[in-house]
């Protein structure tokens, strides 16, 4: 509970969000602290330097109208909390954790720190459900599992908010009746519009009571960037590890989170890595996707969909590479599909699923699930180096199989790839089988005879 | 004990003022909760401290307690089949599902010590003084800890003990009495004394099919493993873990995934070792720092493994390291330097990476330990290169330290060619002293047959770039034939695929007899292009599908089957001959 110790007049200067004061309190390092000017607004913060003499508080939104002399800050005696409980559904908060649809403020049964614990690895369940998308290139080839983090990596102006929507309402475990699944919706600096959009989409499809969202939007407070997900990570984790609901979490974007997590580095004047992006940066960001998994003994999951638009299409850039060392795979979005109309324009051969191998195969989704993704990603392979030998020496210029990898090249785009409805898992899988029908057998080397006996050769 | 007041504090750093002096790199508790930390700097009468956990809470006033001992850990047999933490506190066994700052109490591992000495024998460092019967039955010795010796004075009975509780007092010549257990405290940082490291002989056999043919690593050798993300460097790391001849492994992940530890931890008791048939669990000990565990504590997880590691070594024991990733450890060191003030050299590190990188890779050795014995540690260590750039600075100085580097392609990982391990730019040291242990297998032709692969792909690379620009169509067809040759030793021999529990070890005897079949091909493939056969016919043989797909189909128990395989060759060859001559 919060302790009501309030100190005022005892800060000395305010450089950027950093807020430095005598220290004549008793307080701990990372305990809250609102900071309230003169104007009366509250001001989250927290304590980053603690002496004998003077203490250091980071305020977490904008410094602008605090003055030294008339700045009250009261201190909450425990690390940033969030208030959480069953009513959480269905309402929209703002960054950091304040009700914002109009409503009363959400009833609360526990306080949860929220930078949350790490959760030990021997406590770890290892995530085998399959989760059906109702997307082929991620069904098939890039299977999702319960307790994942699956990050898409797209750029400014392709459809995944349309793919992230479309997963939030379709996804479902096969063979199950409905469980209790809950949905979390992270903007962290969007445009008002896409959280607009995401709402009606929930709302239309009747998801909006199984969701809560969080909004941190473009015009809000950048060094509150860095909360929002840390506020929302901690509803997420008490609905599915006390509530036992199997909660996905929607992000984006991360990229914004990252460029205020530079911008505070800087303020801090700490010394710049990679493109000025701050050392740790991977930790940080670790903390976050990290808390996505499940637990044994608890019947909940908490499975991360992140979205992140690389900056200049540039899979190499901090912010892609870091997520990408971390996160259990990713799903790459590619410009050029999503200019010849494929949608979802997913650029199969760099996106990976790594937790694909634990949650397909028999018992599980399919006997020859794996290998027919593994043949569809060796035959696509092939098929794309062949069409850059076409480019330069023409088609004429390539032996017949090789042709045949050409066609084939065109056929996965047009019918794996590109789907206008939902495919089941089945539906998805026939259509690998057929497009593969397009290659000789002997180039199947990834398929058991059996399995061409079975899918491939067979006379209908 | 000393005692210290803390002046400041922000981060995982501290400042304290003291009143007894603290030594550098001394270990230190700090706060109620006992928090665990070190000192790595002294000013005047304050020592900064880099703490290992959490410091959330602590407030200037707090204590900071030190014993005048370096950063150490408690090393025994007891170890084997369990996970803990960088700073080798057990994670199992505890109540909570997350791991909170502070020490937590876990009840000591009983293992059966069975005495090998009797009172009044002279013992020195490193000698046995009993046995201790560890997870699976296997035995080890308990010995004497470096810098340890002295008269027996007593010892325990046989029986039941736990693994801290004394089982033997030595007196030394000064009268002073140490006690044994069958574990003992050792400084991390300090690589454990020896009585003469050995030249490398014999090759871990990792049952990894391009290794052990192309890229072999000796026991006691170095090795490195870089790639950007997804190429399938963990992967790799825990397919070495599962089915290297070590006798003990050591992983340590260090800032990676829980999800993959955890993984770790429940298929590794299912598997069987091939050569043992005990679960794979019994010879691992696993060290997990995760990602989101304190970053600090992540730099001391490497020291703590490699201790590890050569305390199994001195048993006479071929240990292998498995480290996932040093880059996540040398940011870790960058942080640190970072919040210290430390003048950064190459993108931000410190100027001493290329020192520590050295320190750490050095303490792999096959050695002759203290008794007498002969064991060995091996390193392997993944890099996680920025961007998949390998000129960043982790990759080229841990370079300038292995004699193994396999390096690894996304361009295959998105194939989903595994291991993606690039043949043309890995290479090994260690090859020219392995050819002899190859030999006195009876295996003479490894060396050729490996030159002959090399060779192989070395063409077919050269002969794709000017099939880019003439056509494959249009070259030659003995180059063709090249062409088709690499691509079956590629698909057939260098793929394997680590979930399929056919292929996923590769018995020396099993690889032996691929390799013979793929030189076989290529010899009659060659006659029958002579002859005028075109690739395209040969390609169509359904001995080519036969030999991409062998790893699959033939099984460790079923090796005869290589024969008719090896008929099926013949065969195929012997009935184009016939038809071709018939046509003509």
């Amino acid at each position: 509970m919060y302790a009501e110790l309030s100190v005022e007049g005892t800060a000395t200067s305010i450089e950027g969000p950093l807020l430095f004061m005598r220290h004549n309190v008793n307080v701990g390092l990372n305990e809250g602290a609102d900071v309230i000017g003169r104007d009366g607004r509250r001001r989250l913060g927290r304590i980053t330097l603690l002496d004998e003499e003077h203490m250091v508080v980071e305020v977490l939104e904008s410094t602008e109208g605090l003055s030294p002399s008339t700045t009250r800050v009261r201190l909450h005696g425990e690390p940033l909390r969030f208030g959480v409980g069953p009513e959480l559904l269905g309402r929209i908060f703002d960054g950091v954790g304040r009700v914002i649809d109009g409503g009363p403020p959400a009833p609360s049964v526990q306080r949860l720190s929220i930078d949350g614990f790490a959760i030990n690895p021997s406590h770890r369940a290892k995530p085998t459900d399959f989760i059906e998308t109702g997307i082929s290139t991620i069904d098939v080839l890039n299977s999702l599992v319960r307790g994942q983090k699956l990050p898409i990596f797209s750029g400014g102006g392709l459809p995944h908010d349309r793919i992230a929507i479309q997963i939030a309402r379709d996804a479902r475990l096969r063979g199950k009746g409905a469980e209790s699944f809950a949905i979390v919706f992270v903007g962290i600096g969007v445009p008002h519009d896409t959280a607009e959009s995401f709402r009606h989409a929930m709302e239309t499809s009747g998801a909006l009571e199984h969701t809560v969202m969080f909004l941190n939007l473009a015009s809000d407070s950048s060094v509150q960037r860095l909360l929002t997900p840390r506020f929302a990570l901690t509803a997420a984790e008490y609905l599915a590890f006390h509530e036992g609901k199997h909660v996905l979490v929607v992000m984006t974007d991360m990229t914004n989170y990252s460029e205020s997590l530079r911008e505070v580095s800087a303020s801090h004047a700490e010394v710049p890595g990679r493109k000025g992006y701050p050392g740790y940066m991977y930790s940080d960001l670790a903390t976050l996707y990290e808390r996505a998994g499940t637990v044994i003994g608890v019947s909940g999951s908490l499975t991360q969909l992140p979205i992140l638009t690389m900056p200049s299409d540039d899979i190499t850039h901090p912010i892609p590479d870091l997520t990408g060392y971390i996160t259990e795979g990713q799903i790459v979005l590619d410009r050029e599909l999503d200019r010849q109309g494929i949608y979802p324009p997913v650029k199969v051969l760099p996106s990976l699923s790594r937790l694909m191998k634990d949650g397909t195969g028999k018992g599980f989704s399919h006997e020859d699930h794996p290998a027919l993704a593994q043949q569809l990603y060796a035959a696509y392979a092939h098929a794309v180096q062949m069409r850059v030998l076409a480019s330069i020496v023409g088609t004429e210029g390539l032996p017949k199989t090789d042709q045949r990898f050409l066609e084939f090249g065109d056929r996965f785009e047009r019918e794996i790839v590109q789907q206008v409805e939902r495919r089941t898992l089945e539906e998805s899988m026939n259509a690998g089988w057929e497009v593969l029908k397009t290659l000789p057998f002997s180039e199947l080397h990834r398929l058991s005879d059996e399995q061409i006996r079975r899918y491939i050769s067979k006379t209908d | 004990m000393t005692n210290a007041t803390i002046t400041s504090v922000s981060g995982p750093v501290l400042k304290a003022r003291f009143e007894q002096p603290f030594q550098i790199g001394e270990a230190v508790r700090v706060g109620e909760r006992e928090l665990m930390g070190e000192v790595i700097r002294i000013q005047g009468q304050e020592i900064v401290v880099q703490v290992y956990e959490d410091t959330s809470g602590l407030r200037p006033g707090a204590s900071v307690r030190g014993n005048g001992v370096p950063l150490a850990v408690r090393v025994g047999p007891h170890l084997l089949g369990g996970i803990f933490d960088g700073l080798l506190r057990p994670l199992t066994g505890t109540d909570s599902a997350y791991i909170e700052p502070g020490s937590v109490k876990v009840p000591p591992r009983v293992l059966a010590f069975e005495p090998g000495v009797k009172e009044g024998d002279a013992l020195s460092e490193g000698m046995p003084f009993g046995d201790v019967e560890t997870l699976g039955g296997r035995t080890l010795a308990c010995l004497v800890p470096p810098e340890v010796s002295g008269k027996v004075a007593r010892i325990v009975p046989g029986g039941e003990y736990a693994d801290d509780e004394t089982l033997c007092w030595l007196d030394n010549a000064q009268s002073q009495c140490t006690e044994l257990a069958m574990s003992h405290i050792w400084p991390v940082r300090k690589p454990r004394p020896i009585a003469e490291r050995l030249p490398i002989a014999a090759p871990l056999l990792t049952g990894q099919r391009i290794l052990d043919a192309l890229f072999p690593v000796a026991q006691g050798g170095k090795a490195t493993l870089p790639g950007g993300f997804g190429t399938g460097k963990t992967v790799l790391q825990e397919s070495l873990a599962k089915w290297c001849d070590a006798d003990v492994i050591v992983y340590v992940g260090c800032g990676e995934r829980g999800n993959e530890m955890s993984g770790v931890l429940h298929e590794f008791p299912q598997l069987e070792d091939p050569r043992t048939g005990r679960p794979l669990m019994e010879r691992t000990v696993l060290i997990a720092n995760v990602s989101n565990m304190p970053v600090a504590a992540r730099e001391a997880s490497t020291y703590t493994a490699v201790s590890v590691a050569e305390f199994f070594r001195d048993q006479g024991l071929h240990v292998a390291l498995m480290a996932d990733s040093t880059s996540r450890w040398a940011e870790a060191l960058r942080e640190i330097s970072g919040r210290l003030g430390e003048l950064p050299a190459e993108s931000g590190y410190p100027a001493y990476l290329s020192s520590r990188l050295a320190e750490f890779y050095e303490r792999a050795a096959r050695v002759r330990t203290l008794s007498g014995n002969e064991g060995s540690v091996t390193i392997i260590g993944a890099v996680s290169p920025a961007g998949g750039d390998f000129s960043e600075p982790v990759t080229t100085h841990t370079k300038r330290y292995v004699r193994c580097f396999w390096a690894l392609d996304s361009a295959r990982a998105h194939a989903r060619f595994y291991p993606a391990i690039h043949p043309l730019q890995s290479y090994s040291e260690d090859v020219g002293a392995l050819t002899a242990w190859w030999q006195a297998q009876g295996d003479p032709h490894w060396s050729a047959t490996r030159r002959r692969f090399l060779t192989l792909l070395q063409q077919q690379a050269r002969l794709e770039r000017m099939a880019r620009i003439v056509g494959k169509d249009a070259l030659p067809m003995r180059q063709q034939l090249v062409l088709l040759c690499a691509q079956v030793v590629s698909e057939g021999f260098l793929r394997q695929s680590a979930i399929s529990p056919v292929d996923r070890y590769c018995s020396p005897e099993r690889q032996a007899r691929m390799m013979r079949l793929l030189v076989r091909f290529n010899e009659v493939a060659e006659k029958a292009v002579e002859a005028g056969a075109s690739v395209e016919e040969l390609s169509a043989l359904p001995v080519v599908r036969g030999l991409q797909r062998m790893g699959e189909e033939i099984a460790e128990d079923h090796l005869d089957q290589f024969e008719w395989l090896q008929q099926q060759l013949e065969d195929d060859f012997a009935s184009w001959t016939r038809a071709s001559a018939n046509v003509r």
